[in-house]
């Protein structure tokens, strides 16, 4: 068992995240977090998969996903040299007392506090998923209101990028094409 | 696109197509209803099964502008998606279905997700509420795309008709091409009436995420060959890629260069002729003892389109242990998914046999075909049909028709060449054990699924696009009721297709394993029939009841010699025959409970008449649930 990232160029067509996400439902897989967004180009969206899982239930993963027709090109991203983060906001409670203990740690995370009230404080902290999770232990002493998470998502290192070279959209096609909602 | 794929769409113009694929003609207008049948016309579409409703009814108005296109109403949607899947089975072309929205469109789920479970090529056209009404629970609204995302290869909702005579094109190339499936095509009422100029699209399909694999990397068929080598004991393993992918002439050249036999899978069959001496027949749950001893005892196995579904392995813990594995499929999510190989290949069976035929090597292998005729010698043992004036196994009870017989003769009365369609059930396994094929797409039946109902409808649509053929729905009572109501499209239609009901009684699979498995608690398993032969004059429908062997020849003769219409036989067949062998579910393949041979009968008959006499009242009653739960324990059921 190891954690899998795996990046999916999908086309931008209503419905694909329905695929996608019944597809996991259907094949029984076991997702940590799934993120989508748009791309460089207006037809593509990317998504960025988290699995725990052995190599062949991965692989099972990515034979899966290429079955679905708006699925381009699958990567593992997790086998070469990428960059990956997930960002976070925190509501941490922080009154006059402890406000300025919030405010150290935050410095020592390189985290920035975006938003102040009287009652707590809302952090904005970017990076891989082991200092997401050692900043939120420290500050759960403190008492974490709410918080929220992306997901993870990666890029490979210089030339490790997806292919979507060669394809072009038809014509009357793209006026449908918005996103995969 | 390839070059392959542009001359099938050349060759499927239609002559009375609006726009020649070529271009050069004026565009025309034309509602989104009129796209639709243009775009059926260039896919070389000439029969469309369904049923009219509401929000398909301006498609339905068009129709009649396009006499080309036949439409076969059915009687229920669900006749409409198995007699396309049918009709798609018997000729490799895509069958396409139509319905309304809502209940006309979930009515076509069970024959969808039949066509998808065996990968056969079939476009459903459902008409959907306007769009400015989807996602308002208006009247016969479903989300169709929705509830067939996990059973169709791919569908489309249309929100606009600038999109539609590309998705059209979309849907049939998707459906028919790789390894093939149904596509759904969902348009809303509104996209159907709008109109806009038609120009019937002539770039090349542009589908980023989809291509179709052709040939195998020389690096993989290298390793095959190796493996193939290195055996002393191979099997192939041939599935319904074969006939899919027109590989059949390969396959029977790979098996006699290298001298290795062939078992098959149930929609294996006609993959090669069962007369073919390498051909050993049927392996899997009612497969032959002989197939599945040779694949638990080979060395190698290769798997030609197949995809070591759980009937067919048995066991996977114990799945050929001993054995290498090559895996051929066209679809990549096969490999390795229930059991792992040493050779994946992935690609277009044709090709690749191909690229192995090219240097595989001569080799015999007579210890492996010895110790093979030794298992059929048993099997042979073992044999409940046999010809009427041979000396008859001690189990066949005196005087009753067996359900094995009937399609062993109907085999003979048909010298063996009719195309047969099966319902689900134990008539099915028998056809599949004692009808022989030679041909590929001579047998249409629902494998993956096992869809009861398929049968009838399925038949019907086989015979529409197979004129020329004789075709026979094999079916038993149970399944026979499911779509039965397809009598009258079969009527309706005069379609020429001879109904063989094996008539027990019984829902007799289930009562079958009711049997082994649960102590004989015949639970919601006897069935009061219908009169089938008064049912079949209700409709017009000749018919005639068979309850002896003496008369199977005689009903056969005189339902060939009907030429139009359908006709109908009942074969009333004795009521608790089982189907042997049998691998129960997760047992280890050749763990197989078998028929006795004629001397073992006899000596449990002995031995049972003995055990009463001596104490006549107490013993059975304690002993059998126990026998009976250790019987199931033992095969983990």
């Amino acid at each position: 068992m190891a954690k899998h990232i795996l990046a999916a160029l999908v086309e931008n067509r209503p419905g694909v995240l329905a695929r996608v996400a019944n597809l996991f439902r259907r094949r029984s897989f076991n997702i940590d977090s799934l993120s989508v967004g748009r791309t460089q180009r207006d037809e593509m969206s990317r998504m960025t998969i988290v699995m725990e899982s052995d190599s062949a239930e991965a692989d099972r993963l990515v034979k899966n996903l290429y079955k679905l027709v708006d699925v381009v090109h699958v990567d593992h991203l997790h086998s070469q040299p990428s960059v990956v983060r997930e960002m976070a906001l925190v509501k941490v409670r922080a009154t006059s007392d402890n406000r300025r203990e919030v405010i150290q740690l935050c410095d020592i995370f390189r985290a920035r506090i975006i938003d102040v009230s009287a009652e707590s404080l809302i952090v904005e902290i970017t990076g891989e998923e082991e200092k997401l999770e050692n900043f939120t232990e420290l500050v759960r002493p403190f008492g974490i209101v709410e918080m929220v998470r992306t997901g993870m998502i990666a890029l490979g290192r210089g030339g490790h990028t997806l292919k979507d070279e060669g394809f072009k959209p038809n014509r009357s096609r793209a006026a449908a094409r918005s996103s995969v909602l | 696109m390839s070059d392959e794929d542009a001359a099938t769409n050349r060759e499927a113009v239609s002559p009375e197509a609006v726009n020649p694929p070529d271009g050069g003609a004026d565009a025309v207008v034309l509602t989104g209803a009129e796209i639709v049948c243009e775009c059926l016309l260039h896919e070389g579409v000439d029969i469309v099964f369904g049923y009219p409703g509401g929000a398909i009814l301006p498609t339905y108005d068009a129709l009649t502008k396009y006499p080309q296109l036949h439409h076969v109403l059915t009687r229920h949607e669900q006749g409409a998606s198995h007699m396309a899947d049918g009709y798609a089975r018997a000729t490799g072309k895509v069958g396409v279905a139509m319905a309304t929205s809502g209940p006309g469109a979930t009515n076509l789920v069970t024959g969808i997700a039949t066509a998808m479970m065996d990968s056969s090529p079939i476009v459903c056209i459902t008409g959907q509420v306007p769009t400015g009404a989807i996602g308002s629970d208006a009247f016969q609204e479903t989300d169709v795309t929705g509830i067939t995302l996990p059973i169709t290869k791919h569908n489309y909702l249309v929100t606009s008709i600038d999109e539609l005579p590309e998705v059209m094109r979309e849907a049939f190339h998707i459906a028919r091409t790789g390894r093939p499936g149904p596509v759904l095509v969902d348009i809303p009422k509104d996209v159907q009436i709008q109109e806009a100029e038609f120009v019937y699209p002539t770039e090349p399909i542009q589908l980023a995420g989809y291509s179709p694999p052709k040939t195998a990397r020389a690096r993989q068929v290298a390793a095959a060959l190796e493996l193939i080598r290195e055996s002393e004991r191979p099997i192939i393993l041939a599935g319904h890629g074969i006939s899919m992918a027109g590989a059949n002439e390969e396959l029977a050249q790979l098996a006699e260069k290298a001298q290795i036999p062939i078992a098959l899978t149930l929609l294996g069959k006609g993959a090669i002729s069962e007369q073919h001496p390498l051909c050993l027949g049927m392996m899997g749950m009612h497969g032959g003892a002989e197939v599945n001893h040779a694949i638990q005892q080979a060395d190698l196995l290769i798997a030609l389109g197949m995809r070591f579904d759980d009937r067919v392995t048995g066991n996977l813990a114990t799945y050929a242990r001993d054995s290498r594995k090559i895996h051929v499929d066209i679809d990549p999510s096969e490999i390795n998914k229930n059991v792992t190989v040493d050779v994946g290949i992935v690609g277009d069976l044709g090709e690749v046999l191909r690229q192995l035929l090219d240097r595989v090597e001569r080799r015999p292998n007579e210890a492996w075909f010895d110790r093979i005729a030794e298992w059929r010698a048993d099997s042979e043992l073992r044999e409940i049909v046999r010809p009427a004036e041979a000396p008859q196994h001690p189990a066949v009870p005196e005087g009753k028709l067996l359900g094995a017989q009937v399609i062993r003769d109907l085999f003979e009365f048909t010298a063996g060449g009719a195309i047969t369609v099966t319902d689900v059930g134990q008539h099915q396994m028998w056809e599949a054990q004692y009808y022989q094929h030679e041909r590929p797409h001579s047998l249409i039946t629902s494998g993956g699924l096992g869809t009861m109902g398929f049968g009838l409808p399925a038949a019907i649509g086989a015979k529409m696009s197979r004129p020329d053929q004789e075709v026979w729905a094999i079916v038993g009572d149970g399944g026979f009721q499911m779509t039965m109501m397809e009598l009258a499209t079969a009527v309706q239609e005069r379609v020429n297709v001879h109904i063989a009901i094996i008539n027990n009684g019984f829902l007799g699979m289930v009562r079958q394993w009711q049997e082994f498995f649960y102590e004989e608690r015949y639970n919601q398993t006897p069935m009061v029939n219908p009169d089938f032969c008064k049912l079949a004059e209700a409709y017009g429908i000749p018919t005639v009841r068979v309850t002896e062997r003496g008369q199977i020849e005689e009903a056969v003769n005189a339902s060939r010699a009907q030429t139009a219409g359908p006709t109908l036989i009942d074969f009333v067949v004795e009521k608790e025959e089982i189907v042997f062998p049998m691998v129960p579910a997760g047992a280890d393949l050749d763990d197989m409970i078998r028929r006795p041979t004629p001397a073992e009968f006899e000596r449990q008959q002995r031995e049972r008449a003995a055990a009463a006499e001596i104490t006549e009242a107490e013993t059975t009653e304690a002993e059998a649930p126990a026998a009976a739960a250790a019987l199931g324990s033992r095969f983990g059921v």
